[in-house]
């Protein structure tokens, strides 16, 4: 099926791509701004929007997937609003916002983690030689580049992989919400593991592909 | 004497309900090196940091060139870049000597500022360096192009903190020479904090001593050695202890 590029399996793969990118796509937007200003800036509720990423960061998936699911149905808070923006669950949009509740606490907590850990004199001395405020934390951010990358592979990786929020959320449904980790699951209970072995070895090289593309982005910098 | 770059007038500076400086009155004049000497935790980088906008006094006012800035009132941006520092631990960014020197031009949006830069690695003799990455530089090297990249920016003052502490000879004499040659040639404004009296003496033409955040004495440079005014000074410059 591999080999043949079976179409039922590219589709999987190909909606396991994009529920996982799109997620990470929002985590980074939200996540990399959060992390810098956590990392760069002083505020009063800083130490407890910390606690609460680092309580993100280890939040079981499957949890994650109880906590949308209550809130999508159609009796929960949002579910009952009926507003076009608000995904319906057993959607790929709905397993995007699981994934990406999922894997933001992991590339902010990892950017502000790598933000800190950049010598502090060196912002005073890009503002010396006339770096505006954003000038400053954006030469900052880049300076910390290697870990702003390890905080989105980190995040990716949590997602792709996870398993439990994308069946709760998405139910599984072939052709329409079914990716790579719930048809391992699925194939794995039918008795057909050689199949379902074949579904994990290319999640591994998705995975594999993604790390390598991230580490090249990280460039030289890695090398130093 | 020409018209002051800085007008300072009771500067205060508080850190955590702590007065870390204190200046009643000091002008730094166009064209001039001032340097500022006295023992480690004087207030000397403090008030450098000062006069770099990096910190607002807690009271009095700083008036730079035509401007009067108050405590609490922002610094325009166009200020704030006529002047600029030189550390004592300078950092460079994680890019090669050549990105690194025109750092500050980019920030300014300043492009085709080839000859600009190329120059200036020649001028402090790093332009054959100039693909190495900024971090794999020795501490003299280092410093040479910390200073390129705050003089290919051509201030109107140049804030030196420490710019030669903790490196060999070679590399202070080759380091002096280039700051005197901007002064001169350019008439680069200077302020340049030091501990070391003989180069205070070899470098400015006016010396001011700071002790405990207070500035004790601001004289010429053949005064300040010869015939100081406060005897504290004296005992500093003689390198006798009076802190």
């Amino acid at each position: 099926m591999i080999v043949t590029g079976d179409p039922a399996l590219m589709q999987i793969v190909a909606l396991s791509l994009r529920v996982s990118g799109t997620a990470l796509l929002f985590s980074t937007l939200v996540g990399i701004p959060l992390g810098a200003l956590l990392g760069l800036s002083r505020f009063r509720a800083r130490r407890l929007v910390v606690a609460l990423l680092y309580t993100g960061m280890g939040f079981p998936p499957v949890v994650v997937g109880l906590f949308v699911y209550v809130l999508l149905s159609r009796s929960g808070p949002l579910g009952r609003l009926n507003w076009p923006v608000i995904p319906s669950l057993f959607t790929p949009s709905a397993m995007v916002l699981a994934q990406t509740i999922i894997s933001f606490p992991l590339v902010a907590g990892f950017t502000m983690a790598a933000v800190m850990g950049v010598d502090p004199q060196l912002r005073q001395q890009v503002q010396a030689l006339g770096a505006t405020r954003w000038q400053t934390a954006w030469t900052v951010l880049s300076e910390a580049r290697v870990g702003v990358i390890v905080s989105m592979v980190a995040g990716f990786g949590s997602i792709i992989s996870e398993v439990g929020a994308v069946m709760m959320v998405g139910g599984n449904i072939e052709g329409s919400t079914r990716v790579l980790t719930t048809a391992i699951v699925l194939e794995t209970n039918k008795g057909r593991f050689g199949f379902a072995m074949a579904l994990g070895f290319i999640l591994l090289i998705l995975s594999f592909t993604a790390n390598v593309v991230m580490l090249r982005l990280q460039g030289r910098t890695f090398n130093q | 004497m020409s018209e002051p770059a800085y007008r300072l007038r009771q500067l205060v500076r508080v850190y955590e309900g702590r007065r870390v400086l204190q200046v009643e009155h000091l002008d730094v004049y166009r064209g001039e090196i001032l340097a500022l000497v006295g023992p480690s935790g004087a207030g000397k980088s403090t008030l450098l940091r000062m006069l770099n906008f990096l910190e607002p006094p807690s009271s009095g006012s700083i008036a730079f060139f035509d401007t009067v800035l108050e405590p609490g009132q922002p610094v325009p941006m166009e200020l704030r870049r006529r002047v600029t520092m030189v550390f004592q631990r300078p950092i460079l960014l994680n890019r090669n000597v050549w990105a690194n020197v025109g750092y500050g031009l980019q920030l300014r949006g300043q492009r085709d500022a080839r000859e600009l830069i190329r120059s200036n690695l020649q001028r402090v003799g790093m332009l054959e360096m100039a693909r190495q990455q900024g971090r794999t530089l020795s501490g003299g090297e280092l410093q040479r192009v910390a200073l390129a990249r705050a003089m290919v920016l051509q201030p109107d003052v140049m804030l030196l903190d420490e710019p030669t502490a903790n490196l060999d000879p070679y590399n202070v004499g080759l380091i002096e020479d280039i700051m005197r040659g901007l002064n001169s040639e350019k008439g680069t404004t200077m302020v340049l904090v030091t501990h070391n009296v003989f180069q205070a003496r070899r470098m400015a033409q006016r010396v001011g001593l700071l002790l405990d955040g207070q500035l004790v004495e601001v004289a010429d440079v053949e005064k300040f050695f010869q015939s100081p005014r406060d005897p504290r000074t004296g005992a500093f410059a003689r390198g006798e202890m009076v802190y």
